[in-house]
């Protein structure tokens, strides 16, 4: 199923014709876009659970390599990892297959919605540990 | 003449040399995503438009992971140093401060608040702004990519079109966070 026949509006666009582009399927796309939402989200459960943990929190800390950084460090490793490990793994395998980019896109902005609001103060706050 | 710590310098190189290109290449990229509607540019404008904006992309992605790592990495341990004794109360230094000082850390300045109502400055802002920061080198480079993978072909594709400058904007409004907050805590507590 193409983008047309998923009800993805292609519009006329003559300049392109000399250019003789071949399709490219969405795979591709819909990987580095899941990806980023991946990222955002281990980046927000972790800004959470560092607050609510005080073992999550020390463990968080170990990856700081003596510089300072403190849990900071851990967060921001493992949601870079999150997104640059799940795009190499869904990136291969969707590299030829054609999906449903709108459904893709959809659930990877709530995911990323989602990572992005565990971020706010006020909400990681409230699960403090004592 | 022209005397800059370290501090001082790398805290320049995040947040001015890095975030103004970041703000600069931003402001092209939009206006090139939003300028690729059918009908709007000939063969050889597309060719040269989609150079430029492949290129722009990807540097605005690269800038976007060197001022996040060099904020987690060099400024943000300055920012949170532990410079009381062991054993003392932990704003101790911070006596009488108006500005941070070698014995008392620009978080422990804002959370002592002996210099005014700070401490939200760090509970809320400086909170928000180093985790936040962190989704703009995702979403910039998920935007590289795709414009990089499609090339022209997002011409045709409105949609498509769409939601790569959703990601753009959603990028860019993260690093505004840590941008803006950075600017003031700079300011109230800056790094020396």
């Amino acid at each position: 199923m193409n983008a047309t026949e998923r009800g993805d509006r292609i519009v006329d666009a003559p300049e392109l014709e000399p250019l003789h582009l071949e399709d490219r399927v969405d795979g591709p796309a819909a990987a580095v876009m899941m990806s980023a939402g991946i990222g955002i989200l281990v980046l927000g459960l972790l800004t959470l659970l560092s607050e609510a943990s005080v073992p999550v929190h020390d463990f968080l800390e170990k990856f700081e390599l003596g510089l300072g950084v403190g849990p900071l460090s851990g967060k921001t490793l493992l949601a870079s990892a999150g997104f640059l490990v799940s795009w190499a793994v869904l990136g291969t395998l969707m590299r030829h297959q054609e999906v449903d980019l709108r459904r893709w896109f959809w659930i990877a902005f709530t995911l990323g919605v989602l990572g992005a609001v565990l971020t706010f103060p006020p909400v990681f706050q409230a699960f403090a540990a004592d | 003449m022209f005397d800059l710590s370290s501090r001082e310098f790398w805290t320049v190189v995040h947040g001015l040399v890095l975030g103004t290109a970041f703000l600069l290449l931003f402001g092209g990229g939009l206006a090139g995503l939003w300028s690729l509607r059918a009908g709007h540019l000939t063969t050889a404008g597309v060719q040269e438009r989609m150079h430029r904006l492949v290129v722009g992309m990807w540097v605005m992605a690269a800038i976007a992971w060197a001022t996040v790592i060099t904020g987690t990495w060099i400024v943000y341990p300055w920012y949170r140093e532990e410079l009381a004794e062991s054993g003392a109360n932990e704003f101790a230094g911070c006596a009488d401060a108006i500005l941070p000082t070698t014995t008392c850390s620009p978080r422990d300045f804002l959370r002592s608040n002996v210099s005014g109502d700070t401490a939200s400055w760090h509970t809320f802002g400086m909170e928000w702004k180093e985790h936040i920061a962190w989704a703009a080198p995702f979403l910039v480079t998920a935007v590289a990519f795709i414009v990089a993978y499609y090339g022209p072909r997002i011409i045709q594709r409105p949609w498509l079109r769409t939601v790569t400058i959703v990601m753009l904007v959603g990028g860019f409004a993260a690093a505004l966070v840590g941008g803006l907050y950075g600017a003031f805590l700079n300011k109230i507590a800056p790094i020396a």
